[in-house]
């Protein structure tokens, strides 16, 4: 999937697995293929989205790839560097040039250190300026999120949770980064609150020139900040395209599910709408073939089984998964042909 | 407010206080609203803004022993809850008024069988026998369509996935054939594909089932999409109700605009400036004067500091008139 200028972040064939162990003396005994060969690419500068239900991996992606977890196999290339066999020690240096951001405040910061301890900390670690320098630092990160100065003596407990996820974000910027995987940001937080997170969040992306991978499972939101979208199903990603062109014009059956339930804003224009059968399924040993198209019990899921289900280009820079089951005969034939 | 004959349900001037060590505080602060026949009545707001309170009051179900109703009445065919006595709220309870909880895992017993717990409302209620009782359970399990009943009927809610939790809870409610329904955030901890099954869901009962249903979100669009009438709630108060599209198409109140305009929506252009309502969501507080959105606001304004009166300023449309949260249309 090429992206110009270079990408920044450029994940090939990524696969992160976990075992399951069952039984008393705990064996594994099943895999959940919880990222199951996802390649993308992100541009410096821009959002991608990254939407889906619960379950479909989208954490353990953004996980792996500011490398919270190891991927069984796959590459991670970060601004030409592969990071995703480092060892703990040589990929330190590195981690200040991607973050990760967490759904709930309240839960990602120490109830016990100070605002102003809990933003001054990746400084400390990364062993970046000396006391002063770090206190001016910590003033200036506080003011460019919207706290006065006064928040940094206070403790997390004292903030209402928009004003939290500002110490988180606070925290993200300290060491400067280049990108930051934002994990349901918002999704914890009132309408009113929610709208000037986001207003922030693009605020700073415009100032900084931050990439951010943005997952979240509300497609009103992940509309609004990004500049491309990839929507995943068990595991991996479906389609992919301009968030505009996925929002007006989705090729695969999945994507045009997740939109179609999407409640309207206007009660005048309620939804008669195609409405997706049957609950997400388990990553546990999951389907051979069409994921979706086993959930929706199509008639050519047979098919699927033996069918290479590989991302390909049916516009530039619109990416869909040749997927019998998901797609329309007419894409189908372009993609194959293509 | 319209004749009786055609409201279940009558709420008026409600009080609800909690009891804490900051003193007494108002949750629910004077709230009145009804609920027609047959209809759907959404209550939205911020969290903190008293909606769940509200609706908890109506069946008596309020944590003790803080929680306390100071003042008001709940009429419910042609009687006050607010006074009834404890042995008719049983009754009420799951008998006339059902309710489904937010979270469904823990609104079910973990160690029993879904069958059981389902079938053990029709011997309550019902005063089936066991036989009976199953049979009736087994029946609701395919009106909220779980598929392959006779096998879930067995199974502990572990067991079953979100969504299928909550069309349990929901079948739980509507076990008795209730006359309304109070739906607590029922689509809130669940995946949009299956919220959108969930609503429907609700939506079809209603309507093969002839209930009102109260239904509570944080969420605009759900509100959108399957209420008739909504009621706005800011800080314990009503600020605004109206039918749901007199209130999408001419919100009068500062703040329902305020939160129709800060949702994204997908018409809007990427990366666009969203509007925003400035400070946080309120407090609960002790019982205040004067308007609670200008206090969020900093509107400092000597004709705000009395509570502004709630006002049908057209048909069916009341708002609080605070002179400055509220434009005259």
């Amino acid at each position: 999937m090429s992206v110009t200028p270079p990408p920044l972040l450029s994940v090939s064939e990524l696969c992160v697995h976990f075992a399951v162990r069952r039984g008393v003396i705990p064996r594994p005994t099943a895999t959940v293929r919880a990222v199951d060969g996802v390649s993308l690419q992100l541009g410096p500068g821009e959002t991608l989205g990254l939407v889906g239900e619960s379950g479909c991996g989208k954490t353990t992606l953004g996980k792996a790839i500011v490398r919270l977890l190891k991927p069984v196999s796959g590459s991670i290339h970060f601004a030409g560097t592969d990071i995703s066999t480092l060892r703990q020690r040589e990929l330190r240096p590195l981690r200040r040039n991607f973050q990760m951001m967490f759904q709930d405040p309240a839960e990602s910061l120490d109830p016990r250190m100070s605002v102003c301890a809990i933003i001054e900390e990746p400084l400390i670690i990364h062993g970046l300026g000396d006391r002063q320098q770090r206190r001016v630092e910590v003033n200036g990160l506080l003011d460019r999120v919207g706290l006065p100065a006064a928040a940094g003596d206070r403790y997390p407990f004292e903030f209402s949770g928009g004003q939290r996820q500002r110490i988180g974000i606070a925290r993200a910027l300290a060491l400067k980064p280049k990108l930051i995987v934002c994990d349901e940001p918002v999704s914890a937080l009132d309408v009113s609150v929610q709208s000037q997170i986001l207003n922030l969040l693009v605020e700073l992306q415009r100032d900084f020139g931050l990439s951010y991978l943005f997952i979240a499972h509300d497609l009103s939101v992940v509309k609004h900040v990004s500049d491309r979208v990839a929507v995943m199903y068990l595991g991996k990603i479906v389609e992919l395209a301009a968030a505009e062109t996925i929002y007006r014009d989705p090729r695969h059956a999945y994507t045009k599910a997740l939109l179609a339930a999407i409640p309207s804003h206007d009660p005048r224009y309620r939804s008669a709408r195609p409405l997706l059968e049957g609950d997400v399924p388990s990553p546990i040993d999951p389907p051979s073939g069409s994921a979706f198209g086993h959930r929706m019990k199509h008639p050519r899921y047979e098919e699927s089984i033996e069918a290479d289900l590989s991302m390909r280009e049916i516009a530039p820079g619109h990416w869909v998964a040749v997927d019998p089951c998901c797609v329309s005969d007419e894409d189908l034939a372009t993609l194959r042909g293509g | 407010m319209s004749s009786h004959f055609e409201n279940l349900l009558e709420v008026e001037k409600l009080i609800t206080s909690f009891e804490t060590d900051r003193g007494m505080l108002r949750a629910v602060d004077q709230v009145s609203f009804s609920v027609p026949q047959g209809k759907t009545v959404g209550i939205v707001g911020e969290s903190g803004c008293g909606k769940s309170v509200t609706a908890m009051s109506i069946v008596r179900l309020l944590p003790q022993p803080s929680g306390r109703i100071l003042g008001g009445h709940v009429h419910f065919k042609g009687q006050d809850l607010v006074r009834a006595s404890d042995r008719d709220l049983r009754r009420i309870r799951g008998g006339e008024i059902g309710v489904i909880f937010q979270e469904p895992m823990t609104a079910l017993n973990p160690v029993h069988r879904v069958g059981r717990q389902l079938a053990e409302v029709f011997r309550i209620h019902r005063q089936a026998s066991k036989r009976e009782a199953w049979e009736a359970a087994l029946e609701m399990m395919h009106r909220v369509r779980i598929p392959d009943p006779e096998r879930r009927m067995m199974d502990y809610p572990h067991q079953l996935s979100g969504g299928m939790r909550q069309r349990i809870v929901i079948a739980l409610a509507l076990a008795c054939k209730p006359a309304l329904v109070i739906a607590d955030e029922p689509t809130t901890a669940l995946d949009v594909t299956v919220q959108a099954q969930i609503l429907e869901l609700i939506k079809s009962l209603q309507q093969e089932m002839g209930m009102s249903v109260i239904l509570i979100t944080h969420d605009l669009g759900v509100i959108a999409e399957t209420c008739d009438e909504v009621v706005v709630m800011y800080a314990g108060r009503v600020v605004e109700r109206a039918a749901a599209v007199e209130l999408f198409e001419h919100p009068l109140h500062a703040y329902t605009q305020g939160l129709l305009r800060s949702i994204p929506t997908l018409e809007m252009p990427s990366k666009s400036v969203l509007a925003t309502i400035p400070g946080m969501v309120a407090g609960l507080a002790e019982h205040t004067h004067g308007c609670r959105f200008c206090q969020r606001m900093g509107h400092r304004d000597s004709r705000t500091a009395e509570r502004p009166r709630i006002e049908e300023v057209t048909p069916g449309h009341w708002v609080e008139t605070c002179p400055k949260c509220y434009q005259v249309p």
